[in-house]
């Protein structure tokens, strides 16, 4: 099998694509580099030249607001120019291939591609054709990975609770379509989280789940029966479309996280949820705002987070 | 012309014979030993077999000619010791009407490279609805009927169908997938499409459909012949079809028969197939399979595709992967994989499969037509864009060092291809 395409030569992350296959080392590295960063979102300034000169080029061939602010946010942070590309809406519709936009852009002098697309593995494609110098950051591919999102997680994480070893993290939700859940899961277990649980119906389990190194249960409540970390994952209104689900208060009824259900998992537990929420959906509003939510501090860390990967990628 | 082929290693498995020897060839057969041949092969260190017959070859024509034309194709075919193919109805327009498949005979003819079999479609446009003028597409040339790799969803079009071939013995030949279970899938259901992201496939959308057809074909009799197994069940499922006599037979494709899901490695396009590389366990029953005769025969299931099509995220990516030129090297591997003899491993590709064609090819008996293919069975190849003579240079098996290099390729006597 070919090497990991995220890392150069010398083993230095060259692309952030997945949490899968990082060593624990580059990603303790991230999260440090982000703990440095936190102090400058919260400066009067808030800006460090890191990455003056640089291009940073959003690729959102899948629509996104919050994602692609947060990294136009980090990239200006950092002192780059930034360019943000819907692509969505242009040249995809005119039967452009995705290479040859890539190819179009990196004649422009890109620095770093930062690419959200539909399809699982897009970000592989497009790393194993951009130019040495150039840098490509997953943003969300498909059903795969979202790993700048894994990896605010793991900070978030970390920040409430100082360390892996001792934790038990519930996933709640619709893991078969969650590049979240995915990322934040490979993550978890390379920092040595000693137990990861995935809770939701075998409708929204992908198969073989458990060989990425989590306990599946069907019952939510049993599932957060002592977790420190609960993390709600967003449940799509098409999942209602199809067979997988009856309706939205039946599933609320089983899997969403009330007050109640909360109260079986630890009295310190933090509760999480990458966004947008609905309410009433997956998690009810008295959590989503109440003294466990870190969803909010989420969001924060997640602009110091996707500073560390974008300085981390453009130094290698 | 009349020649002579001296000191080969002359291995026929449709007679078990294997043993040093000459062949001679006369008016385009296998002829009894004469004198003073035009024209002498000194076949010394190579192994003569009957040319291989391989059942599954998409030469693109007509339609798709961007992707590949019958003159590459039929290069390609050739430079891999193919005498014969068997190519299915998914052209386009697709071989539904006797006219197209008249003019891609005519076309393979005029060539006079390889024996070309067309498969005709089952259904009008492959859609799964109205049959197709079965006899007369026979008349022009179709040896079976397929859907290809386009779904069958309706049971009672499926049933008809079969009752219709049954009707007049037409052979029909299906690749099972249950429409619905496998919509949108792309990967084998498992834990590797699980860490990929990928849609997933699961193994029951083949026996299921499978298990579907065996039935009807208890209902009509119907002679099916089931194209590229891809799951432990479906071989299960076969070995006790064939313990109860159904008229059935089966092949498996060289990706199916070496690869699993694993291969996918980081998304490598090259690995979109139909069906979907699964589990090691399936390929492990697939190869057992062939080996106890369950399964058949082996196919390249050779499918051109150009770059366009590969350069994409794997679930865009075009499915298929050139095949014609890795059928002997990989059907070698698998043979000594299992330590089969030379004549065991070789009849997957050649009287087994002329069985399941109904052609007379496929033997080196005296009187048979002259397909011959020597090879050295211990020359090793390297799988590369630069030495494939398709115009598909897609394969998962890229950058792979095989054993077993085609020397000379005679199709009815003529020598059609040397190295």
């Amino acid at each position: 099998m070919e090497r990991n395409p995220q890392l150069n030569a010398k083993g230095e992350l060259q692309h952030l694509l997945s949490t899968e296959g990082l060593p624990p080392e580059i990603l303790t590295q991230i999260l440090d580099t982000a703990e440095s960063f936190v102090g400058v979102t919260e400066r009067e300034v808030k800006k460090v030249p890191l990455l003056r000169g640089k291009s940073v080029f959003n690729l959102f061939f899948e629509p996104s607001t919050r994602t692609r602010t947060t990294f136009e946010i980090a990239a200006k942070r950092l002192s780059a120019d930034v360019i943000n590309l819907n692509i969505a809406v242009s040249s995809q519709s005119k039967g452009e291939s995705l290479l040859d936009t890539v190819a179009n852009l990196s004649a422009m002098q890109a620095d770093i591609f930062v690419v959200r697309h539909a399809s699982s593995g897009a970000p592989f494609l497009i790393a194993r054709h951009v130019k040495p110098h150039e840098h490509v950051v997953n943003a969300g591919d498909g059903r795969h990975a979202h790993p700048t999102q894994g990896l605010l997680d793991l900070f978030t994480i970390r920040h409430y609770k100082k360390d892996f070893s001792r934790l038990t993290v519930a996933i709640i939700g619709d893991v078969l379509h969650s590049r979240v859940a995915r990322s934040l899961i490979h993550g978890l277990t390379t920092l040595g989280a000693p137990q990861v649980r995935v809770i939701g119906p075998q409708t929204l389990l992908p198969v073989g789940v458990e060989a990425l190194g989590v306990k599946v249960f069907h019952d939510m409540r049993e599932g957060l029966r002592d977790a420190d970390v609960v993390v709600m994952l967003r449940l799509q209104s098409e999942r209602m479309k199809g067979a997988l689900l009856p309706s939205a208060q039946e599933y609320f009824k089983h899997y969403g996280l009330t007050l109640d259900k909360l109260s079986l998992a630890r009295p310190d537990a933090i509760v999480m949820h990458p966004g947008p929420m609905n309410r009433g959906v997956e998690i009810d509003s008295s959590v989503a705002d109440g003294p466990h939510s870190v969803i909010l501090p989420q969001v924060t860390f997640g602009i110091a987070v996707r500073m560390a990967v974008m300085s981390i990628v453009a130094g290698n | 012309m009349r020649l002579a082929i001296k000191n080969a290693r002359i291995i026929d498995p449709a007679s078990g014979r294997d043993g040093h020897g000459d062949l001679y060839v006369a008016d385009g057969k296998i002829s009894e030993e004469f004198a003073r041949p035009e024209r002498v092969i000194d076949a010394k260190g190579l192994v003569a077999a009957p040319g291989f017959i391989d059942l599954s070859a998409r030469l693109r024509e007509p339609g798709l000619e961007y992707k590949a034309t019958l003159e590459s194709e039929m290069q390609a075919a050739l430079a891999g010791g193919v005498t014969s193919l068997a190519c299915p109805p998914d052209t386009d327009p697709p071989l539904d009407e006797p006219g197209l498949v008249d003019m891609l005979r005519r076309r393979a003819k005029a060539l006079s490279r390889a024996r070309v079999y067309p498969i005709g479609a089952l259904t009008v446009k492959l859609e799964g609805e109205r049959l197709t003028e079965m006899a007369q597409l026979t008349e022009a040339g179709c040896v079976a009927f397929s859907q290809a790799n386009a779904p069958l969803p309706d049971t009672q079009v499926l049933w008809r169908a079969l009752q219709y071939a049954a009707t007049f013995g037409f052979p029909v030949w299906l690749r099972t997938e249950d429409a619905w279970l496998a919509k949108g899938g792309v990967a084998h259901d498992g834990e590797v499409a699980t860490r990929l992201g990928l849609p997933g496939i699961p193994a029951f959308a083949e026996t299921i459909a499978l298990a579907t057809v065996l039935e009807l074909v208890r209902a009509t009799r119907a002679r099916v012949h089931f194209c590229r197994l891809s799951t432990a069940g479906a071989v299960e499922l076969m070995r006790a079809a064939k313990r109860e006599g159904l008229p059935v037979s089966c092949d498996v494709g060289i990706h199916h028969l070496h690869l699993c899901d694993m291969d996918l490695g980081y998304f490598d396009a090259n690995c979109r197939l139909e069906p979907p590389l699964r589990s090691q366990r399936d390929r492990d029953a697939l190869s057992r399979g062939l080996e106890e005769g369950t399964v058949d025969c082996v196919c390249s299931d050779h499918t051109p595709v150009d770059d366009d099509g590969k350069h994409r995220p794997f679930a865009e990516a075009e499915p298929g992967a050139t095949g014609l030129e890795l059928l002997l090297p990989l059907t070698l591997k698998w043979g000594v994989e299992r330590k089969l003899s030379l004549a065991k491993t070789l009849a997957r590709i050649t009287a087994d499969a002329a069985r399941v064609l109904g052609v007379g090819s496929g033997r080196l008996a005296i009187g048979a037509p002259a397909d011959i293919t020597l090879f050295d069975p211990a020359a090793g190849v390297r799988i590369s864009p630069e030495t494939l003579k398709s115009q598909g240079k897609n394969t998962p098996f890229l950058g792979y060092e095989l054993a077993g290099k085609v020397q000379y390729t005679l199709v009815a006597g003529n020598v059609v291809y040397q190295a």
